[in-house]
């Protein structure tokens, strides 16, 4: 790492990021504005939200050269990689900024012009496209010294991840977690155990620090405590009326996925749950008048966060739950900083995604019950298919066993192309004529 | 008819659905229920083809426009009806109408136009669940359009044709425009027509079945929409559910007639 470029962000990092923070008005101490009609008050937080954010990603630009910069997957176990200092970029969390901004087709079609297939997650289009073109609305990612992926989630990051190493000619870490059709054995968790040992001498050789147990320890448990505090800020929905919705919590997620193991995630989620906990003693809640409340099913559609936000609030819907938010809270107590290694792989090899459907059935009873939901909506993306394969199956089943009502919305999580307005409208449509019977 | 005659005091209300091919308006008299109805082509201008449904429905059923106390609008074009006083999905108005003829229906399979869609029906017509394809033709009304025209077969003639087939030339593409070419192909190598409509047939219904499976069946299968009138699809459907199935014989106006049905709810709740 040169000196002059870690000076050059040390600089910005304590100097250069306030001083534009003030500038591009985003950390402005204002409040949220005036509610937007359906709605109760917004959450003062989004304003600090909005400040780490930009800041992450602003800062992220002078970490290359400075810092060892490793581009990451959601479901991969970040915590090995904290004491070593890696500077972490999570391109499905720039891909899905892309998808909000309207983005993702163009971004998808660099790719595509360069071979990669339409039927290719959105999210590996988005950032190879990223790569091969420049384009980011982040203004520049640092490019990474390190990749590090956990096929936990997909088989897809695989494939995509080694394509970047390719082109980049830089180490891929490689967390392979077992499926798990039924339960997880000694067996897996020893494999698991035995691939995160044999990472370290490659962290180390890349970021040129020495492996630290103690930190190591440390950041798990700051990652531990900051997973249970998003978990309680999910759990604040339970309460009627929720305090916030699940369109806010897809963007107070980022700090969780993006910033996994650092004080500032466990920070902003302590703050974020104080204000939620407020809302709750004065009864304000997210939307105006909730009459429904509903569970959401799948990653969100990006590009229409804020409209189906505004469509449902008119109706005095509100999705108080997720499977797709509540992935980064189900798994967390298994996490251990006295027994990180062997925790680290129950963790993460137990998600939503690396567990059969029945498992996922199971667990959408139970946040069913627990959330007291009136409908589902599932979101069927063409870009995930280990999320959306089955879902007809869960649909008929929750309509069997607790007679909830569901809609399928055919979409995608970025890219609009596959996404139509005409025939999402009466599907919703059709939706709440049926929860209004 | 005239002046006095009790028909012309009598209140009625209008369904009018206006899908992607054809528009159907139908009239319900709130006592002796259906009055009339017509059927027209969409075309190009979905509020031309709504008005001029209703003036043919009113006219074959000899009801005068300010008898009309109600007009419910459904189908992809709804919302492109000024004169409408409601609008409400195809998917509660299938339902709806559905129920209405069959009582004993718990599923309707509508293959329509463009969609084609699978509804679980609980009490008094109430949709529980349901699920669509709207995404892709292949399962829709407009599969069989295309290769009618390939194979120069009239479209209504397909279901009797296929009927005499005697055996099933399997279709292997599930897309529409693969399809077609699979066709062209069959055709050019001397496959009897009969044959190759069947294997179509087959190809929707398989098309079909994996959201019939979804939803899961209940209680009797009703069809409605427009390749309801197949009989060759309405028999290999019935094959694979292994029970008889209701079609109205007019299965194109259950959507218009659920909409007349929900406007004649909503003046009665009134009254
Ligand atoms: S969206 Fe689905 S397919 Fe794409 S990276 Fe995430 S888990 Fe994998």
């Amino acid at each position: 790492m040169s000196l002059v470029k870690r000076a050059r962000y040390h600089f910005m990092k304590d100097i250069g990021a306030p001083a534009v923070m003030r500038l591009s008005g985003a950390g402005r101490k204002k409040g949220p504005g005036r509610p937007k009609p359906g709605f109760g008050p917004g959450l003062n937080c989004a304003v600090r939200l909005k400040e780490i954010m930009t800041r992450h990603y602003f800062l992220s630009r002078y970490a290359e050269g400075a810092k060892p910069v490793a581009w990451v997957t959601s479901g991969a176990p970040v915590e090995i990689l904290r004491p070593f200092g890696f500077y972490t970029i999570y391109p499905e969390n720039h891909g899905a900024l892309c998808g909000a901004q309207r983005l993702g087709p163009e971004l998808c079609a660099e790719a595509e012009a360069h071979g990669y297939h339409q039927d290719l997650c959105s999210y590996a289009r988005i950032d190879l496209g990223h790569f091969l073109s420049g384009k980011t609305p982040v203004g520049r990612l640092p490019r990474p010294d390190l990749l590090f992926a956990s096929n936990n989630i997909c088989q897809t990051v695989v494939y995509w991840y080694r394509v970047l190493a390719h082109q980049l000619k830089i180490p891929l870490l490689l967390f392979d977690t077992p499926y798990n059709f039924e339960d997880i054995t000694e067996n897996d968790v020893a494999y698991m155990v035995r691939q995160l040992e044999e990472m370290i001498p490659v962290l180390e050789e890349v970021s040129g620090r020495r492996f630290d147990s103690r930190k190591f320890q440390e950041m798990t448990g700051i990652s531990r405590d900051s997973s249970f505090a998003w978990g309680e800020v999910l759990a604040t929905m339970k309460t009627r009326p929720a305090p916030m919705t699940i369109f806010d919590a897809f963007i107070h997620l980022a700090p969780i996925v993006s910033l996994r193991g650092l004080p500032v995630a466990l920070e902003y989620y302590h703050i974020l749950l104080r204000e939620l906990r407020e809302r709750i003693e004065q009864g304000i809640g997210a939307i105006e008048n909730e009459r429904k409340r509903l569970m959401w099913d799948n990653i969100a559609i990006w590009y229409k966060v804020r409209d189906f936000s505004n469509l449902f609030a008119e109706r005095g819907m509100n999705f108080v739950t997720a499977t797709y938010t509540n992935a980064w809270a189900e798994t967390i107590s298994l996490m251990d900083a006295d027994r990180p290694f062997e925790s680290m792989a129950r963790t993460y090899s137990l998600v939503v995604l690396n567990n059969s459907l029945d498992h996922r059935l199971q667990l959408m009873e139970r946040l069913i019950k627990e959330y007291h939901v009136d409908g589902l909506v599932i979101h069927s993306a063409k870009s995930c298919k280990p999320y959306s394969v089955g879902q007809y199956d869960i649909k008929r089943l929750l309509m069997d066993r607790l007679g909830i009502p569901s809609v399928i919305v055919d979409a995608d999580i970025t890219d609009f192309r596959a996404y139509s307005e005409e025939q999402t409208r009466t599907r919703l449509e059709a939706f709440f004529e049926t929860l209004e019977g | 008819m005239t002046a006095e005659d009790p028909i012309k005091n009598r209140d009625c209300v209008a369904g009018i659905d206006v899908g992607s091919l054809s528009t159907e308006a139908l009239i319900l008299d709130m006592e002796c229920g259906t009055a009339g109805y017509a059927i027209v082509q969409t075309g190009a201008n979905s509020t031309d083809a709504a008005v001029s449904a209703l003036e043919k429905a009113l006219a074959a059923s000899g009801i005068e426009r300010d008898q009309i106390r109600r007009i419910v609008a459904t189908g992809y074009g709804r919302v492109s009806i000024p004169f409408s006083d409601k609008r409400v999905t195809e998917i509660s108005c299938h339902a709806m109408g559905a129920f209405h003829l069959f009582p004993d229906t718990g599923i309707v399979i509508d293959i329509g136009g463009q969609d084609s869609k699978v509804i679980r029906v609980g009490e008094g017509g109430r949709v529980l669940d349901f699920a669509m394809n709207d995404k892709c033709a292949a399962g829709t009304g407009r599969f069989l359009e295309v290769m009618a025209d390939k194979l120069q077969v009239a479209l209504d003639d397909m279901g009797p044709l296929s009927l005499k087939a005697g055996g099933e030339i399997g279709i292997s593409s599930v897309c529409t425009v693969f399809a077609e070419s699979e066709v062209v192909s069959l055709v050019a190598r001397n496959h009897p027509k009969e044959e190759i409509i069947r294997g179509l047939h087959r190809a929707i219904v398989n098309r079909v079945w994996s959201m019939v499976k979804g939803i899961g069946v209940r209680g009797a299968v009703t069809m409605s929409g427009g390749v309801a009138k197949n009989s060759g699809v309405v028999s290999l459907m019935e094959e694979k559910l292994g029970q008889p199935i209701h079609v109205y014989s007019e299965p194109q106006i259950i959507g218009a007639l659920g909409a007349a049905l929900v406007a004649r709810r909503d003046l009665q709740d009134v009254q």
